[in-house]
């Protein structure tokens, strides 16, 4: 069994001053990045001779329009079935700058995942193969999990937050 | 003289320079969105040399109704709504991870009895689930007879459901905190029925196809996929261990007590559809096996939490409690004041890992809820599966992924 500080120090040593705010909501290791490492990194985790991150969850985008320079944030959720030991890799980006590489050469599930990110956020994952809208209509202007696009229509008048206790 | 050595009335052709050169042309063969036999709305755009299958091009999202949208707005009772109808073949076990992901967040411990009532629960809709899947893959192989003989035990399966929560489909099962009701008795004769039932149609079903002919002529090496490529596409459930990886969630991660049941991780080898469809069959006995203990070590005691300030009361109780009314009024209306945090938690859906990622910044509604959802990642692999093979293989490797169109498109 691994244990959180024990990959935690081993990421540390390995990448150094690219891997930040280490933590463990609910016993499962989270940290963040820098998009420059994070190719690096799921690959030095996939092909590491004890951890074998050999699969890849999930991966969302979460937005946070209140924090300048972090609007943006991609979440990787990866699991090491041989070893029983999940993680959890943050990058934020700036929304001036939505460019991360893509992880689809390492992990082939990363393909559409990524489309639905990019789908959902407009996040830009750079050498994917085939970056496209997946579950929405391609003429879509606007990319709708943003959180300045309210869920119910803004004019309506019956809808008022303050008759749902919002 | 057209041709010194061309001389048809003897049929003396001139000497052959290898077999007649035909012009290479695809014919683009268009599957779907509304195709019976892809059970769902997804579209495949075929790309065929003859009968064989050159590449697909898929397109999905025509039932994407943004449930992780809707979810940033509504309060965590009303979410199960919508975890009801993403895989609809097998509603209480996402209603159930539902629950479960958010009790992870609240802190709070459910007592025996219902965890026990949730793993009976979810393996009834797990039998259920894979009943529709391998019901439906003998259909699409011509075989209709097993399909019409089990599909009865979902009936029972639905009347059960039924008993419990009042819905049939989309059951809204359970509560933050435990059970909304604990097991009737009727329920609990129901269920022992089925146990009874349920192994002899299982067994004519299984007898109807393990070993039949036309069906493993149709089905046996058709869409193999090996481990690896398994696991780079994220296969997870029924699909990955056809492919031999023995990953079970209930088994890595236990939740909801599934670490004092005895069962066997039923696995395949070649990942083919047949290996899918017995991996599958298999998966109902142990489902089974996992009721029975169940119901034989049933523990005494409540069927919910004591978590008042979240766990929905009974509407008797609010009628004559004030405590109960004031907490009643308080959920119903939003105002549960959920930790701030992040939780991924994972259950073992009829197709898959089904994941909750939920982000709360101590509002009433999630700040951000993703759901991991199987298909959609595994349904990606299927233009490398189906290469190669021909229109009707490419059916059945489809009908055997079990790919739900409510989970794909969430």
């Amino acid at each position: 069994m691994l244990t959180n500080e024990e990959v935690a120090q081993t990421i540390i040593n390995q990448f150094g001053e690219a891997v930040s705010d280490f933590d463990d909501p609910y016993d499962l290791l989270t940290f963040s990045t820098t998009r420059e490492t994070i190719i690096p990194l799921i690959t030095y985790l996939k092909d590491h001779q004890t951890f074998q991150v050999g699969f890849l969850t999930d991966i969302t985008g979460i937005h946070y329009p209140d924090s300048v320079g972090k609007e943006f944030c991609v979440v990787y959720h990866l699991h090491s079935l041989t070893n029983n030991f999940r993680l959890r890799v943050k990058v934020y980006l700036s929304a001036d700058d939505l460019h991360i590489p893509t992880a689809s050469p390492v992990f082939a599930s990363a393909n559409w995942m990524e489309r639905e990110t990019f789908d959902f956020f407009g996040i830009i994952f750079d050498g994917h193969p085939d970056l496209r809208r997946i579950l929405n209509m391609e003429e879509m202007d606007y990319f709708p999990m943003r959180k300045e696009y309210p869920l119910e229509d803004a004019t309506r008048e019956d809808k008022i937050d303050a008759l749902f206790g919002r | 003289m057209v041709s010194e050595d061309l001389d048809i009335a003897n049929k003396n052709l001139p000497a052959e320079q290898g077999p007649v050169q035909y012009v290479n042309e695809l014919t683009t063969l268009n599957l779907g969105p509304t195709h019976p036999a892809t059970h769902g709305i997804f579209q495949n755009v075929l790309q065929m040399d003859g009968e064989k299958i050159v590449s697909s091009e898929q397109t999905i999202g025509y039932i994407h109704r943004a449930f992780e949208k809707i979810a940033e707005r509504r309060p965590f009772y009303q979410i199960t709504t919508l975890t009801d109808r993403m895989n609809y073949c097998s509603s209480p076990i996402n209603n159930m991870g539902w629950h479960m992901t958010v009790e992870k967040l609240l802190g709070i411990d459910i007592p025996k009895r219902a965890q026990y009532i949730r793993v009976i629960l979810m393996e009834l809709a797990r039998i259920a689930d894979h009943v529709v899947c391998n019901g439906i893959l003998g259909v699409d192989t011509g075989a209709f007879t097993g399909f019409l003989y089990i599909y009865q035990e979902r009936e029972n399966i639905y009347e059960i459901y039924e008993e419990i929560c009042g819905a049939r489909l989309t059951t809204n099962m359970g509560r933050i905190g435990g059970m909304e009701r604990d097991l009737s008795p009727t329920a609990i004769r129901k269920i022992k029925e089925l146990l009874v039932r349920f192994p002899k149609i299982l067994r004519e079903f299984e007898n109807l196809f393990n070993r039949n002919r036309i069906f493993m002529d149709r089905v046996v090496n058709v869409g193999s996929i090996s481990a690896e490529r398994a696991l780079s596409y994220g296969f997870t459930g029924p699909n990955l261990r056809a492919a031999g990886v023995d990953y079970d969630v209930r088994v890595m991660n236990p939740y909801s007590s599934y670490q004092d049941f005895e069962f066997d991780i039923p696995v395949g080898q070649s990942g083919d559809t047949y290996d899918r469809f017995m991996v599958r069959n298999e998966e109902m006995w142990q489902s089974l096996r996992i009721i029975q203990q169940a119901m034989d070590n049933l523990p005494e005691g409540p069927y919910y939490a004591d978590a008042p300030q979240y766990y929905l009361p009974p509407k008797q109780e609010v009628y004559k409690n004030m405590e109960a009314l004031i907490y009643h009024f308080k959920i119903v209306m939003g105002e549960i004041d959920a930790p701030v945090g992040e939780v991924y938690h994972a259950v073992e859906g009829g197709n898959g890992e089904l994941g909750f990622y939920l982000i709360s910044d101590g509002g009433r509604a999630p700040y951000r809820l993703h759901f991991r959802r199987p298909c959609f990642i595994y349904y990606q692999a299927y233009p490398e599966m189906c290469k190669g093979l021909t229109l009707s293989d490419a059916i059945v490797i489809m009908s055997s992924m079990n790919v739900i169109a409510g989970e794909l498109d969430a």
